[in-house]
């Protein structure tokens, strides 16, 4: 969840990083009276979770509290992409003689928090990091251990940075660790931290979002701030495509199928398992397919639940085909889920064969699966193809390339296939 | 709806016994039996969750209850 600037200088007062002084006004008149309060020129920028704020005319500058209640009048009227302003935050206008940027990010690949610092701030970190990589320095720490401040040093001294610099800063970035690791955050920014005329360094802007699943825990910050339960603090409103997803999955305690996010490609995509469906969707962007939608769908969901799933990720217009794809190997049972994607396509006139473009659900119960897969025609694959096979082969039969597409199960056509091993699963007693 | 993927039968002989009804709507996992009024009755709108966990096909005489994988044309059964 984010939070919105004014909500983010706040958590920066509780670890006594020192910005610039501020307030947060929901009307014309509570920010002149802040604009007074402060005695000097100031910033008004509106409270919206979204960026861009500058160029949609969402932050402005005023000499005088006069000038300052006309520009708030005037951010508070205007929507930023489609948001609807928070108030806006009215502070004192820094005297710069240098900006810098600190944030504390997560690695995945490490699996570590990280320190980011750059002696160029005030422009997207992003933009640094391509066209001057050696002015970031970086730095991972533990996350047992409290942050230790030799590390916050080293990742600064990375960029060049020695003496005062070096000594001011490092209390700065070593405090935003310790608010990034107390707070559950999985970001914590300040750009610009600001280097005044007078040589001491302030906050200008700060960014946080902290973890979802973190909210119970951090109940007493998010009282404190005033954040409502209710509030999803996403950077969009959910769309109906996702309600609808999110209803699919709660009405049905079996399994997971949901989570769904909507996109505006054509490739619709029933995927998931451990983490698998962020690889997917990215292997599938990697092929340069246009996904309809991301969804997880994993923990043996009902036949039902994953119909579900799939008729919305079907009925969505646009959608050509799906693309049901699972992890390297998934405990979900394989023929629950073929079951599931095939009623689907059957109860809404499709045929499954013609309208799933990759099967590849290898695990718990496949050669169950794959006998359900081969009854309705259906091309699969088992664990011989990879999850980026997978997304390529999906991605060109979408885009009219199917007849090119590498055949599964590394076998050639019409030849006998390979035997596949099954991972659990119940002894039938045939009868004819 | 009938299935698409299972269907189940379960023997005239003895879908009267309540005491199989009982039986049969405790042991299934995903509600395809239902005791009515002491009879088995089976619900056509559960068939396709089945998950082919054979504890009806245990919990009936031997037999009695069929569970037939229509893509297939394969049945379990004791």
């Amino acid at each position: 969840m984010r939070f919105f600037e004014y909500e983010s200088r706040r958590i920066l007062e509780r670890e006594r990083i020192p910005i610039t002084q501020s307030g947060h006004a929901e009307t014309p008149e509570e920010a002149r009276k802040i604009a007074e309060d402060v005695g000097g020129p100031v910033v008004i920028k509106s409270q919206v979770l979204a960026g861009g704020r500058m160029k949609a005319g969402g932050v402005k500058f005023a000499d005088t509290p006069e000038e300052c209640e006309a520009h708030a009048r005037d951010i508070l009227a205007l929507e930023i992409n489609g948001q609807v302003p928070r108030g806006v935050l009215v502070a004192a206008k820094a005297q710069i003689a240098h900006e810098y940027y600190a944030g504390v990010i997560y690695d995945g690949v490490r699996k570590l928090p990280t320190f980011v610092f750059s002696d160029m701030g005030g422009i997207d970190i992003e933009e640094v990091a391509e066209t001057h990589p050696d002015h970031i320095g970086r730095g991972h720490f533990s996350t047992v251990l409290p942050p230790m401040d030799f590390r916050a040093k080293d990742a600064i001294a990375q960029t060049g940075l020695t003496g005062r610099e070096l000594t001011r800063l490092t209390p700065i970035l070593s405090a935003l660790a310790r608010l990034f690791a107390t707070y559950d955050m999985t970001l914590a920014e300040i750009n610009p931290l600001v280097k005044l005329e007078d040589g001491s360094f302030v906050a200008v802007d700060a960014h946080m979002e902290m973890e979802n699943e973190a909210r119970p825990r951090q109940k007493a910050l998010l009282t404190e701030l005033g954040v409502g339960e209710d509030e999803t603090r996403e950077a969009r409103e959910a769309t109906p495509f996702e309600i609808e997803g999110e209803r699919i999955d709660s009405v049905d305690h079996r399994g997971v199928a949901g989570n769904v996010t909507e996109f505006d490609g054509n490739l619709g995509l029933v995927i998931g398992a451990g983490g698998g469906s962020l690889t997917l969707f990215d292997a599938v962007r990697h092929h340069g397919g246009n996904p309809a939608n991301y969804c997880e769908i994993g923990g043996n969901p009902s036949v039902s639940k994953a119909a579900n799933l799939t008729k919305l990720v079907l009925q969505k217009p646009g959608v050509e085909k799906i693309a049901v794809m699972m992890s390297t190997v998934s405990n979900t049972r394989v023929d629950i889920v073929a079951r599931g994607v095939i009623k689907a396509c059957v109860e809404l006139g499709f045929d499954p064969a013609e309208k799933i473009a990759v099967f590849r659900i290898p695990g718990a119960w496949e050669e169950e699966g794959f006998k359900i897969l081969d009854r309705y025609g259906l091309e699969y694959a088992d664990r011989s193809v990879s999850m980026h096979e997978a997304a390529r082969i999906a991605v060109e039969k979408v885009s009219g390339g199917s007849d090119g597409a590498a055949p599964l199960r590394g076998e050639e056509p019409g030849a006998e296939k390979p035997p596949t091993e099954r991972l659990s699963g119940a002894d039938e007693v045939l009868e004819g | 709806m009938a299935g698409l993927f299972i269907d189940v039968e379960v023997d005239e002989s003895v879908a009267g016994d309540p005491d199989l009804a009982r039986r049969l709507e405790e042991a299934c996992p995903v509600d395809i039996f239902a005791d009515a009024d002491g009879r088995v009755e089976v619900v056509e709108d559960n068939l396709d969750e089945c998950v082919l966990c054979e504890l009806c096909i245990g919990t009936a005489p031997a037999g009695a209850v069929r569970v037939k994988k229509l893509y297939d044309e394969t049945v379990l059964s004791t």
